[in-house]
């Protein structure tokens, strides 16, 4: 079994708000995040697959078609956006960065076929980053 | 790390499969990366020393068996590489293997390579226990 990882950046805003809470509890529970006009990060994304070498290509995984759903599924859909008005995920889920690595997660495991999604790791910030291992 | 050149090519494949499997990689003429290896070896610390594995051990075996076998190497001119694409899936088990055969000082977890700064391969021998 052998694990590849291939990273990918975007940049994205979002604000966090929940309806059901008062004003005032979503200005005490998402403090700074809750600025309805959004604020923005640079992600960072890493995917990482995992499957038996092909004997044949020596491939787990042809890089360039993993390239390419990255950039048709995740990256076309959530680079240069406001995740909450533009991606429909965030329509009814806060774009935290906890529900943005399930979004990826659920986005590419519909997509990829030869090798298995093992980790969805996005990085808010240099020292802020959450793992998805696909078990809700 | 160490630099290395290589060529992605099958001999089970036409030239029109390799070329559309290997894209830019399957380049005759071949082409190089700086890859950076990661080791991770696990094992109680010992008492006296306080540590896993004494570091001078484990660089000197990896400076030795690895890096002195692939730095600044063609990779499809090695023995690991005669029946097997130079890879870096197939660089990581052959890195492994390296390790797994002789390095006696602590318990072989992962090795890691990082064939650019956006991909990076893993291989943990045969167990689905890596993260």
């Amino acid at each position: 079994m052998v694990y590849l990882t291939r990273k990918a950046e975007f940049s994205a805003s979002h604000y966090y708000h929940n309806p059901e809470f008062t004003p005032e509890e979503n200005r005490r529970i998402f403090g700074k995040c809750n600025n309805p006009n959004g604020h923005g990060h640079n992600y960072t994304l890493e995917v990482t697959v995992k499957g038996e070498v092909d004997p044949r290509s020596g491939f787990v995984v042809d890089l360039k078609q993993l390239k390419e759903i990255l950039n048709r599924e995740v990256l076309d859909a959530m680079d240069h956006r406001f995740l909450n008005k533009e991606v429909p995920e965030f329509s009814t889920r806060i774009p935290t960065t906890e529900n943005l690595a399930i979004a990826i997660w659920q986005r590419l495991d519909q997509k990829l076929n030869a090798a298995r999604l093992h980790r969805v790791r996005v990085y808010e910030t240099p020292d802020l980053f959450v793992d998805f291992y696909g078990e809700v | 790390m160490f630099s290395a050149s290589h060529r992605l090519h099958s001999d089970a494949m036409s030239d029109a499969e390799n070329a559309g499997t290997y894209g830019k990689c399957n380049n005759p003429y071949g082409h190089g990366h700086n890859y950076a290896l990661e080791i991770t070896v696990s094992g109680p610390v010992d008492e006296r020393t306080g540590m896993v594995c004494n570091l001078v051990d484990l660089d000197d075996f990896v400076q030795s068996e690895i890096l002195e076998r692939f730095d600044h190497q063609n990779l499809n001119t090695l023995r690991e590489f005669a029946d097997a694409v130079p890879t870096t899936e197939n660089l990581c088990t052959a890195a492994y293997e390296i390790l797994q055969r002789s390095f006696r000082h602590a318990h072989l977890e992962k090795v890691r390579i990082e064939e650019t700064m956006l991909n990076s391969f893993e291989y943990a021998g045969g167990a689905e226990n890596a993260t």
